[in-house]
């Protein structure tokens, strides 16, 4: 897509009163607090908070979940809500104060002068309006045009934001695009009223890596054109392409704050240091990703290692799994398309594919939760997909499953304790004691304190809830464990200290992986063998080395091409559209 | 600081807010108490027999003497709704747990049973919940003839299949989570997910259904009352009693007010409680 963005600038319906001032782009932050009040008293959640922006460039703010970034975003753009203190020593738009600015004079600052774009596309767009009718709005509110003009203008920032057949998309609702469609129609949006300043707040989040890939250049090409931009992100390695400065925060504070080249190669902060340390990639592989820690794995009972010592084939077998699902109208979808791998004792699988590849079924086949509609999954070298389930449920034990939002897979009633008990098999502890005992192993194995066995999911962090999600897993000592998405959900160094652990727990237990994920830089880190998948079929199947370094089919080395890299310069030619 | 943009805290009006609701618990706790006294000891707060004849003070309005006012045969009304209480919460008790009895074998069949078996419990509900409720329980009250124990079976089977529905959704929703099929890939037996999952996860929003149901139930069974079937005269459950007064609309109209509005005011407190139960079990959840 190389459209030239077409934005008259003081269009139709434009007043005079911007086309005075000059318009460029440039923020000044200083000294921004925000604060929350809750009982009569002021909670800060983000703390003196400064930083410039020239015209045309980017400033990143990255930071983990409760660092402030999106308070910080959302504080730029007057919506902080209900209940909110902002404070500022100046907050300059082009020279002009927006620092006390009327609702009202908010109102018709944003859209014209300071596009938003939001993180979630789905939510964020009406869910019954066509995305051309949502453009259309924006452009309504601040009185652009007329009626046909403002329609015409929708289908134009379609297609200048890379929307093939824009005439088409725009009279489509939300829930008829794909993820990488919605999130380019609200970049569309953004961009209606051809703002001066974009707020990013997490752009790229839940898109499938070359959707990511495709997103970012949208945006290196809007800054080309002379609009500044506030990218918000969780994520080094996206802010790395776009960035010229990067703010780092943690707990509402600035850590580090520098030239993007300066913060990503020498970080200065031990923080910053931590936060890239963290980011797993194939250079990573075989060292830890976090601080470092000490576990006991306790090895298998003696009567199930005694079950497995004749067996030393692959410890799990899939040949040519096909898998159909019937959609309304009486035709059906090829899901799973003669999918084949075997799984070694003590490796990992990794199974790589974007959303709808086939990867999360493929998994749910090898768990025996879903029958294939051709093909077989033999566990242990015995059959597994093929006998009923009453005969299954004495194999169950040796393959346990890890999702990626453990809570839906606990039961609300049950405190964490109650969850690990049931999850010790009756014949390997048959007492209650044995089974205590056990439960304190398991917490132990995964590194949490026994405290935590009182309380409720619920009050867990999410690194907590993935451990337990682990130890329930590790509980009947299985040979293999399917882990679906199993980090996704994390931060960056919560996903390290749960990834060192998995690591850490299959060097002393031997236990095999069937790591699934979207993400390149966690399987180049955790696989030994890697399964490309792609609309059901395996497109490649290698080595880590062979997969990243000499990838043979093209979706690979698109997948590869549009992984993002810390390293600032070197991808930026390569990212295609 | 040049600037300081407070925008006013919600804290203030939520609290409030709170305090209101707190209030509406603790008194539609108290009515309740109340009702219960009168139900197991209604002689504590009578201040008459319920049945004594008095002619001379007959069909008298609301007075000290007579706090509810009397009756064609100058019976007191305060006391005959005091002992009208037991009966009339016996019925809506009763006819509740038929009704979630009843709704708890249609809902759990037609979640669970096999395609043919659910879909065959399925269009059963739904012929019943096509029916309004009044006109069923009409049919069999029709059928079995008008009794305090028809009263009960009539509602109950009027009021199931709205139940039975909820039921089956809910034991949907548990059978299809994260949780049971984590059960499964653990290897659990089918029976052992059913007892330790499903069907505790299904029940527990049903606390709060009850309570509604009971409240809900008395209404209709004084509708059924009202209508003339109900329990024989001399009884003074409150759908007799709204009967009974019916044909003095025009010269007593405490005869039909006050019962009706001592229903309401049951209805009410029951849905009430319910409610805050229903609120406490999701925040439970969340």
């Amino acid at each position: 897509m190389t459209t030239v963005i077409d934005l008259d600038r003081g269009g139709a319906g434009e007043t005079g009163e911007t086309a005075t001032r000059e318009r460029t782009g440039a923020l000044i932050v200083s000294g921004l607090t925000v604060a929350f009040v809750r009982n009569g008293q002021q909670h800060p959640v983000v703390h003196d908070l400064s930083f410039e922006l020239a015209r045309g460039a980017c400033v990143a703010i990255v930071g983990e979940s409760g660092s402030g970034k999106s308070v910080t975003a959302r504080a730029l753009v007057g919506l902080t809500g209900a209940g909110s203190v902002v404070r500022s020593d100046s907050l300059l738009l082009d020279e002009q104060d927006i620092s006390a600015l009327s609702p009202r004079a908010w109102r018709s600052i944003r859209g014209r002068r300071i596009g938003f774009i939001q993180q979630d596309a789905l939510v964020s767009l009406d869910p019954l309006r066509p995305v051309g009718k949502e453009i259309e709005e924006a452009l309504r509110l601040h009185g652009w045009g007329t009626r046909a003009t403002r329609a015409r203008k929708a289908v134009d920032l379609l297609q200048s934001v890379g929307v093939p057949l824009p005439e088409r998309r725009a009279k489509q609702r939300p829930d008829e695009l794909s993820g990488g469609l919605r999130q380019r129609a609200l970049i569309a949006s953004a961009l209606a009223l051809d703002p001066e300043l974009i707020i990013a707040d997490e752009p790229t989040t839940a898109l499938d890596v070359t959707v990511q890939a495709q997103v970012l250049a949208l945006l290196e090409e809007t800054k080309a054109r002379g609009v500044s931009i506030v990218l918000i992100s969780h994520d080094l390695s996206v802010v790395a392409q776009l960035a010229d400065t990067i703010l780092v925060m943690r707990g509402g504070h600035i850590v580090e704050q520098g030239d993007a080249r300066q913060v990503l190669e020498h970080p200065r902060h031990e923080y910053t240091r931590s936060l890239i340390a963290a980011v797993p990639s194939e250079e990573t592989r075989g060292r830890h990703l976090g601080p470092d820690f000490e576990i006991t794995a306790t090895p298998h009972p003696e009567q199930i290692a005694e079950d497995l010592r004749d067996y030393d084939g692959p410890v799990l077998e899939a040949t040519g799994l096909v898998k159909r699902f019937p959609l309304p109208g009486g035709s059906s979808q090829l899901a799973v398309n003669g999918v084949t791998f075997s799984l070694g004792r003590g490796e990992t699988l990794g199974i790589v594919g974007e959303s709808g590849s086939g990867k999360s079924t493929t998994g749910r086949i090898a768990l025996a939760l879903t029958a294939p509609d051709a093909g077989e999954v033999r566990l242990l070298g015995q059959d597994w997909s093929s006998i009923p389930e009453s005969r299954r449920r004495r194999l169950r034990s040796r393959i346990s499953v890890v999702y990626q939002d453990p809570l839906s897979s606990f039961d609300p009633r049950w405190n964490t304790e109650r969850i690990l008990l049931d999850a010790v098999p009756d014949d390997a502890y048959p007492t209650a004691e044995a089974k205590r005992g056990r439960v304190r192993e398991l917490v132990a194995q995964v590194g949490l304190p026994e405290e935590l066995l009182q309380r409720f999911p619920l009050r867990l962090s999410g690194g907590q809830r993935q451990r337990i999600a682990i130890a329930r897993a590790l509980a009947p000592s299985p040979s293999v464990i399917v882990l679906d998405e199993a980090v996704s959900a994390l931060d960056v160094s919560i996903q390290a200290q749960i990834l060192d652990l998995l690591t850490e727990l299959q060097k002393q237990l031997g236990v095999s992986y069937l790591f699934i994920s979207h993400d390149l830089g966690v399987i180049s880190h955790l696989s030994d063998r890697v399964l490309v998948m792609k609309d059901g079929g395996v497109v490649e199947h290698g080595t880590v080395e062979q997969i990243f370094h000499n990838p043979q089919h093209a979706y690979t080395q698109q997948l590869i091409a549009s992984l993002p890299s810390l390293d600032a310069d070197p991808h930026r030619d390569t990212i295609r559209r | 600081m040049t600037s300081l943009r407070t925008v006013l805290p919600a804290g203030a009006a939520s609290r409030s807010i709170l305090r209101a609701a707190a209030t509406g618990l603790y008194l539609s706790i108290t009515v309740l108490a109340f009702f219960a006294v009168a139900a197991i000891v209604p002689g504590l707060l009578a201040t008459h027999s319920p049945t004594a004849l008095d002619l001379s003070h007959s069909l008298e309005g609301p007075s000290w003497q007579h706090w509810f006012g009397t009756d064609e045969s100058g019976r007191d009304l305060y006391s005959r709704v005091v002992y009208g209480t037991r009966e009339s919460l016996a019925i809506g008790i009763g006819a509740t747990a038929v009704s979630i009895s009843i709704a708890l074998v249609l809902g759990s069949i037609a979640a669970l049973a096999r395609r043919f078996v659910a879909g065959a419990v399925n269009r059963v509900i739904e012929i019943l919940f096509a029916f309004p409720t009044l006109l069923l329980a009409l049919l069999l009250v029709a059928v079995l003839g008008p009794s305090a124990m028809t009263q009960i079976v009539a509602v109950g089977i009027g009021t199931a299949p709205g139940y039975a529905r909820i039921i089956r959704g809910q034991i949907l929703s548990a059978k299809d989570s994260g949780y049971v099929e984590a059960a499964v890939a653990l290897g659990h037996s089918r029976r052992r997910i059913l007892g330790a999952h499903i069907v505790p996860n299904a029940v527990r929003p049903l606390v709060a259904i009850i309570t509604l149901s009971i409240g809900q139930s008395i209404v209709w069974a004084s509708s059924l009352a009202f209508l003339g079937l109900g329990v024989a005269p001399p009884a003074s459950e409150w759908g007799a009693l709204l009967d009974a007064g019916r044909t003095y609309i025009t010269q007593a109209w405490w005869l039909i007010v006050i019962p009706g509005l001592v229903i309401v005011t049951l209805a009410l407190a029951a849905t009430t409680l319910g409610k805050h139960i229903q609120n406490i079990l999701e925040k439970g959840e969340k």
